[in-house]
């Protein structure tokens, strides 16, 4: 009997891959074979857009890129100005950007884990989980007034100071969040359905990690201890006391769809440990008084990165003297991340691909760009 | 309740005609109902508010939205199969509403006074199946047939547990008919099935766990045959779009909604009938007290109700807090726990019975 | 075998702890609100609608020229030496008349780069953030309050300005042409007698 592959569209519009990802399965019954994704269907130029801008003008652009966490994407983007320029930026401007950057990890991995309950089958967590997002998102409407894309920090700076009540109420929101996380642990993390889903499905061992340059919560989770915050470490990272946690195969084997969730829950902790010395230490000071008039680099060019909460991003600025930047080329997480689904999910079944999808955390405008 | 009207028409055929309507009338407020609070449910588990705009609190939001499905444009693909795919949701809805027939309301309120109601109630929900797949294959959509194919092997599997505790209650209480088995249970709670029964002797200790187990497997089973979370994989959300009902529109999706409810509350019905009284009041009846005569069909009827309705509510709890399982552990769960827990269920209880 | 228990087990129990916590969430009060019954009270530094205090605007362009969308059009004409345009509300001397102060908010993206070069805080965000439209073009917003035919009259009365300066300029020129012809005349008559 003459059998044909059954080739299925997931995709760009289906509720689980995360935006406008379109990917092609083959598949053999309920079992699949290969998995090709098409991206581009978000795709804005923004690079290009970049080499007609002036310096400060890519920062909102660079805000569109993983809309999830555009405080780190900011962030990254100033500290290459900033060692283009050779300028040196205030404490107190340091200090607001690793809070509002470890703010924004919980704020990118709350959605994170929420969505992945959601492709799992579960959707109580996932509101419970947006519920507190929305706290984040307000402590930063009160400091720059805007939820979702903020281009708050720049070049030498911040866009304002913090709100006056800003210490008070981010203090509150640890204090009511660590809770949350027990629940969201008996919720969802040890459910045994959800555990029977997770685990063992997806194999990432840390040789084929490495070998794909994954980066962020998804090397972790393989068992290799890197984290740029710690590894190479930017701003005042190097301040901190914090873990970096790491897969350990809890529930499985390491590297599994469940130790790239289980990191991401472990990481909230840590991240909230950050924000707490980090306000402890918290010196006065202006956030303005270093920002240059005109921003107009020295011809050379420059890579920094940053352990955004997808993984490594990087910037590559290359400057021609003028005001506009000649050259940014982004190195974005979530597309050396996706490279890797076609390896994870040879092998395994159509509902699989969803939990794989959603482990590996990509976000299509970092993609696509 | 057929016997009655046939002495009122006068002409068995019309009674039969009244007597098939009667559950229509119950099953679409009741959808109305359901629908309206799985999402005040989904709302207040969530840390919402659910409807709230149309009516006090959203009180009429479904009978929104049942008008606005009805005017829908009902939209078919060109490349369907165009007989199968008109039939498929009315096969469902017929499998569902077919149960009906054989659930005692109360004493006297029951479409049909069959002996032999379970078995009907446990045939003709295979229907279902029929329905499902018809809808799946004739869609012609990759999606449909995932979620057809699933669903079919879902509940033809789920009805081997299903069966096996049905027949070790049947073992205890000698009947198929859900009427008599009902009757059974009468006057106090402790008189249920799932308490061993309304005899007082040491076989009533010894069973009363076994029922439990037994009550658990149906139950998990039961929520598996009506495809609800943690067992929704014919539609499976976030894997399938919507399963066998994707290409569906209109009047014809609402039909698979209206099974799907309906299909909820009866294996909740089942599952009181036979293991928790069904229409019997756990603490007598207030119409015996007073000597109404008529007042203890009420009350029946409003325990059958309410017991039913809170099993519902259980579904839908279970609904908005679990993830759901993928396809291959379903099986699983059916073939490698469900079957063998209910057989050694099954044996330990006919040995109890024994005794 | 006891792994088969545990399973069942654990799976029973898990089951049952999360039924307990969605059960307790059923009866906490609801985070979210009725939203265009109920609003949330915004912060101060919220960012939203555009809107330019118009009386107080030099037409300097720096708005426009910091947008990183290009969204802002700003077209203004010099005003003539006998009009007083007044100062802005933080003393600056007003000397252009803006015809042209288009916003179209369609394309803004809420950046705010626009806000902190203003000379003169004319420019800002408000926080009204419902202004919906159905038809695109009603998104264009119009902050100068000079009617079209006003601004017209603007143009002109620069044009005239213009022309007429540039004819001055062009009598100066020629007055000058002439005044050095004349004098080149006089060099080289003087030049020609000496010679002779």
């Amino acid at each position: 009997m003459k059998t044909e592959e059954l080739i299925l569209n997931m995709g760009p519009q289906h509720p689980s891959t995360h935006g406008v990802l379109r990917l092609e399965l083959e598949l053999e019954g309920e079992v699949v074979n290969k998995v090709t994704p098409h991206i581009g269907y978000l795709h804005r130029c923004f690079e290009k857009h970049a080499e007609a801008m002036t310096y400060p003008q890519v920062i909102p652009y660079t805000d569109r890129m993983d809309y999830l966490a555009s405080m780190y994407n900011n962030f990254g983007y100033v500290i290459g100005v900033e060692k283009l320029l050779g300028i040196e930026v205030p404490e107190r401007v340091q200090y607001i950007r690793v809070i509002m950057g470890e703010l924004q990890r919980i704020a990118s991995h709350l959605v994170a884990l929420g969505t992945y309950g959601l492709d799992i089958g579960a959707f109580t967590p996932f509101l419970y989980l947006f519920r507190d997002r929305e706290k984040i998102l307000t402590l930063f409407e009160i400091t720059c007034g805007a939820r979702l894309l903020y281009n708050y920090m720049w070049v030498g700076g911040l866009s304002h100071d913090l709100h006056p009540d800003f210490v008070r109420l981010t203090r509150e929101f640890i204090k009511y969040y660590r809770p949350n996380i027990t629940e969201l642990n008996n919720l969802l993390t040890f459910n045994k359905i959800f555990v029977e889903r997770t685990a063992n499905i997806g194999v990432l061992p840390a040789e084929t990690a490495i070998n794909y340059g994954i980066s962020g919560p998804n090397l972790r989770a393989s068992g290799v201890k890197f984290d740029l915050r710690r590894n190479d470490p930017y701003s005042i990272y190097d301040r901190f006391d914090f873990e970096i946690p790491v897969g350990e195969g809890m529930m499985g084997t390491v590297g599994d769809c469940w130790d790239r969730y289980y990191v991401r829950v472990l990481e909230l902790e840590q991240s909230l440990r950050i924000i707490e010395q980090a306000l402890d230490q918290l010196p006065e000071g202006d956030v303005q008084s270093a920002i240059p008039k005109r921003i107009k680099p020295p011809v050379g060019s420059v890579y920094t990165r940053v352990e955004n909460p997808k993984g490594e991003l990087g910037y590559f600025i290359i400057s021609d003297g003028s005001v506009n930047p000649f050259r940014v080329k982004v190195r974005a997480p979530s597309f050396v991340n996706l490279s890797i689904i076609n390896e994870l999910s040879r092998g395994h079944l159509v509902a699989d691909i969803v939990a794989i999808l959603g482990s590996i955390d990509i976000v299509l405008g970092e993609i696509d760009r | 309740m057929f016997d009655a009207l046939s002495e009122l028409f006068g002409s068995p055929i019309i009674a039969a005609f009244v007597s098939a309507i009667v559950p229509l009338v119950f099953i679409v407020p009741f959808v109305i109902i359901a629908v309206y609070m799985e999402r005040k449910v989904a709302g207040h588990m969530q840390d919402r508010l659910g409807p709230m705009r149309v009516g006090y609190h959203g009180i009429l939001q479904t009978v929104a939205d049942f008008f606005k499905l009805l005017q829908k444009e009902d939209i078919t693909a060109s490349s369907i199969d165009k007989r199968f795919f008109n039939v498929a949701p009315f096969l469902v809805f017929a499998g569902s509403y077919a149960v009906y027939a054989a659930l005692p309301f109360t004493s006297s309120m029951l479409g049909s006074k069959i002996d032999i109601g379970l078995f009907f109630i446990v045939a003709a929900s295979g229907l279902v199946v029929a329905g499902i797949l018809m809808a799946g294959w004739s869609s012609n959509n990759k999606y449909s047939l995932y979620g057809a194919l699933r669903s079919a092997a879902q509940i033809v599997s789920y009805e081997i547990p299903t069966i096996i505790v049905i027949l070790s209650v049947v073992m205890f209480t000698r009947t198929l008919s859900l009427a008599e088995m009902s009757e059974m249970q009468t006057a106090y709670f402790w008189n249920w099935n799932i308490f061993g029964g309304a005899e007082w002797n040491l076989t009533k200790l010894l069973i009363t766990p076994f029922m439990m187990i037994a009550f658990l497997i149906f139950y998990i089973s039961s929520l598996a045959e009506v495809n609800r979370t943690p067992f929704d994989m014919p539609e499976a959300e976030s894997e399938l779009v919507a399963g066998y009902h994707t290409e569906y529109s209109g009047i014809k999706f609402s039909m698979f909604f209206l099974a799907e409810y309906a299909n909820m509350f009866a294996v909740s019905a089942i599952a009181v009938a036979i293991f928790l009284g069904g229409y019997q009041s756990p603490f007598g009846y207030v119409g015996n007290l007073i000597g109404a005569e008529w007042l203890v069909q009420v009350e029946q009827l409003f325990w059958f109700i309410s017991k039913g309705m809170f099993f519902v509510f259980v579904q839908m709890w279970l609904r908005w807090t679990l993830p759901r399982v993928r396809v291959d552990q379903l099986m699983t769960i059916c073939w490698k726990y469900l079957i063998p827990y209910s057989f050694v269920n099954l044996i330990i209880i006919g040995i109890i019975t024994l005794i | 075998m006891r792994q088969y228990f545990i399973n069942t087990w654990e799976g029973i129990w898990t089951v049952l702890v999360g039924m307990r916590i969605t059960f307790g969430h059923l009866f906490t009060p609801a985070v979210t609100i009725q939203y265009p019954d109920v609003k949330v009270p915004l912060p101060e530094r919220v960012r939203n609608r555009l809107y330019v205090n118009i009386d107080d605007c030099i037409g300097c362009d720096q708005c426009s020229r910091a947008c990183p969308v290009n969204c802002i059009e700003i077209e203004t004409v010099k005003s003539l030496p006998t009009e007083d345009l007044g100062t802005t509300s933080n003393g600056k001397k007003k000397a252009l008349w803006v015809t042209k102060f288009d916003i179209d908010i369609a394309k803004c993206c809420y950046c705010q780069l626009c806000v902190f070069p203003c000379p003169t805080d004319c420019i800002y965000m408000t926080d009204v953030y419902e202004f919906s439209e159905y038809d695109r073009n009603d998104l264009i917003y119009n902050f100068s309050t000079l009617k079209p035919e006003e601004s017209a009259e603007k143009k002109a009365n620069f044009e005239k300005l213009r022309l007429e300066k540039e004819a001055q300029k062009l009598a100066a020129a020629k007055a000058k042409e002439e005044a050095d012809a004349k004098k080149a005349a006089e060099i080289k008559k003087e030049d020609s007698s000496k010679t002779e």
